[in-house]
């Protein structure tokens, strides 16, 4: 392949990878509907599985049309097996309890923030206009993360116990996310190579866990692969009850 | 001097453009049915075609906003109620939507419709921006508190007045 073919490919590659977190993290969120400790929260994580679900779209259309492959955002959503999806594993593993999802929101929007904040200046004038939308959405999840962490983590001994075992289950997902990552690499000055968020993602993290009295774990082993399509046996599970009706009715439509 | 025929024809066409831009632009919002699109900001751009197609670009106020789509349907049939027979809309996300660019009579009916009106954005400061208080729509006091930063849909979040007990939704900051 010639260096235009690469960058085309490593540019498919790479949105796809980012709408498909996206995507899973929406549907994962969708499943506390009628399920949250309260009604309040209810609403805020079928908002944020909303935003989530309207930056998936845009991101899968993306990668569909510079793929030139005749795909579209459902064909994208719908249609793919298992191995094709280049989430990270933390966005795939069940929700666990509120604690568990808090924490996964915690370290995942703090990502998605920086992520998308150096995004707004990528020469990719879709990514940019994503970026520059979905940064201001990102800020409000992250901030009702970080408000459950100090709440549960700094509340009663049952949340703290509670809110702790959360951030010990997310830890040994977070090095997938922030990790280089040989995509990125390819794409200079259109990506964003995760290990450069790493900064922000701990200058905000780090300092929430501390103030909500929770410890960092360390965790003895880490995830990995979910970007080549590796994946735990939850997302084999997700993705039926998410592809069901749209592979029952083929190019139904409301 | 008498205008030449393409000018005349270019003014005419727009007039009609113009026109055609207030019809889109009146269509209300399927959420929040006092705001006009007009009102919210969401009308980017609207070109009348020589060949009497007309294109509307539209900008969602979140990106996964499910006011989106219908807000499209209805902007198509105010058109074809206007005389345009081919319509097509599209929507674009850059440059982002923000509040700041709501009207003020935009403001004033969300007020008056009970809604608290969204104060001004202070750009990208790594935070959200710090709402301290919400002006209660029914009584007007801002002894006021928030009870969720999530609403009943993706732009309000949820506040009660503690001065009349009321509970009622804030246009969210963004």
């Amino acid at each position: 392949m010639n260096d235009t073919a690469v960058r085309h490919t490593a540019l498919t590659t790479y949105v796809l990878a980012l709408g498909d977190d996206a995507l899973i993290l929406a549907q994962r969120l969708g499943q506390w509907v009628t399920q949250a400790p309260q009604i309040e929260e209810d609403i805020a994580l079928a908002n944020i599985s909303l935003d989530l679900l309207g930056q998936a779209r845009t991101l899968l259309g993306y990668a569909g049309e510079i793929e030139d492959a005749g795909r579209d955002e459902d064909d994208l959503a719908f249609l793919r097996e298992e191995s094709d999806f280049r989430n990270v594993q933390l966005v795939e593993i069940p929700n666990g309890d509120f604690a568990v999802t808090i924490a996964r929101q915690l370290v995942f929007s703090a990502y998605q923030y920086e992520l998308y904040r150096a995004l707004v200046d990528s020469a990719d004038a879709t990514l940019a206009g994503l970026a520059a939308k979905a940064v201001k959405e990102v800020a409000y999840h992250r901030d009702h993360a970080r408000q459950w962490t100090l709440r549960l983590g700094d509340g009663t001994a049952e949340s703290h116990t509670r809110m702790q075992n959360g951030v010990d289950r997310v830890w040994p997902y977070i090095e997938e996310l922030l990790e280089t990552w040989p995509v990125t690499g390819e794409l200079p000055g259109v990506a964003v190579g995760p290990a450069p968020l790493r900064q922000g993602w701990a200058a905000f993290v780090e300092p929430v866990i501390a103030d909500a009295t929770l410890s960092v774990p360390q965790p003895t082993w880490r995830a990995r692969g979910g970007r080549q399509g590796i994946h735990t046996e939850h997302l084999g599970h997700l993705l039926p009850e998410m592809q069901y009706l749209h592979r029952a009715h083929p190019g139904a439509s409301w | 001097m008498t205008p030449s025929v393409e000018h005349v024809h270019d003014e005419h066409v727009r007039d009609e453009q113009g026109r055609l831009r207030s019809v889109a632009g009146a269509v209300l919002d399927p959420e929040i049915p006092v705001l006009t699109l007009d009102d919210l900001g969401i009308v980017r751009d609207l070109v009348l075609s020589a060949d009497g197609s007309v294109q509307v670009t539209l900008t969602p106020t979140y990106t996964g906003c499910p006011a989106t789509a219908v807000i499209a349907a209805d902007v198509e049939k105010a058109l074809h109620a206007a005389g345009v027979d081919r319509v097509g809309v599209r929507t674009v996300l850059s440059p982002a939507w923000s509040t700041d660019w709501m009207t003020d009579e935009g403001r004033d009916k969300l007020r008056a419709y009970g809604i608290a009106p969204p104060g001004s954005s202070v750009g990208d400061t790594g935070a959200v921006a710090l709402t301290l208080s919400a002006r209660c729509p029914q009584c007007g006091s801002t002894r006021t508190r928030e009870i969720s930063r999530f609403g009943s849909t993706p732009c309000k979040s949820l506040w009660s007045c503690l001065s009349c007990l009321e509970p009622f939704d804030s246009f969210k900051v963004i």
